[in-house]
């Protein structure tokens, strides 16, 4: 059998966060992150997107709030989190903030891993902590005038199930 | 000097995203600096109420009550996170 010929080149990840107001290209990330990569057997992505109801209304447009620098540095820190758990090559982390439409794209997670199981779990991990963990906070417009999203019990729990 | 940072529902009903204020004599910890400013009273004694499910990061780090306040510090004040 033939040794690869830098396995440590090859299968070395990145974690990359952004947030940003501009949209993103799911094909363009995932094909960006994986370029060359050799060592990545798995790739598993999440899109959160704007529904155009919420708690029984209709929602005309939704707009995120941020804390610029915290954000960033609780994503980081949710990303090393998930590191430290499972054996992970790539970690994208794509969050836009300011003002979106119903079946707009919200967040983008990307994990590579060598087999499945890793990714996918840390997936659904990032992002449970993210919606718990990272100062982001979304304002609904609705027919009765704009209202400040509460935090949900349901994602407190799903957040908790990973201790 | 602390500089302190309000977000979402808090900038709005407080009226401002951000002050500099002189730490305030007494104030050692996020409980001491929380109940200073509640006794500003009006909006700030019903949105920083111990019922409020208020959070506080200071230097961009989750805090607690008992978490220390510096001269110097960055301490932010924000309903509970809602993204994704």
């Amino acid at each position: 059998m033939n040794e690869p010929v830098h396995p440590a080149v090859l299968s070395a990840g990145r974690t990359e966060i952004r947030v940003h107001e501009a949209d993103f290209d799911v094909g363009r990330e995932i094909a960006a992150l994986r370029a060359g990569n050799a060592g990545i057997g798995a790739v598993a992505s999440f899109i959160g997107v704007c529904r155009d109801l919420n708690d029984g209304d209709q929602v005309a447009e939704l707009v995120l709030e941020h804390y610029p620098g915290m954000t960033e540095k609780a994503l980081a820190k949710i990303a090393d989190e998930a590191r430290a758990r499972w054996d992970l090559i790539d970690i994208l982390i794509v969050h836009r903030v300011g003002r979106m439409l119903p079946t707009d794209q919200i967040v983008l997670v990307v994990v590579t891993s060598a087999h499945r199981g890793e990714s996918f779990a840390a997936c659904e991990f990032l992002m449970d902590y993210l919606k718990t963990q990272a100062p982001f906070w979304k304002k609904e417009q609705t027919p009765e005038g704009s209202r400040w999203v509460d935090a949900r019990a349901t994602d407190d729990a799903a957040a908790q199930r990973w201790n | 000097m602390l500089n302190i940072l309000y977000f979402a529902r808090l900038k709005e009903t407080l009226g401002q995203g951000a002050e500099r204020i002189d730490l305030p004599a007494g104030v050692t910890d996020v409980a001491g600096l929380t109940a200073w400013l509640r006794a500003r009273g009006g909006a700030w004694e019903q949105e920083l109420a111990s019922t409020r499910p208020v959070r506080v990061a200071v230097n961009q780090d989750m805090a607690r009550g008992d978490t220390r306040v510096n001269d110097g510090d960055e301490v932010a004040f924000f309903p509970p996170v809602t993204g994704g």
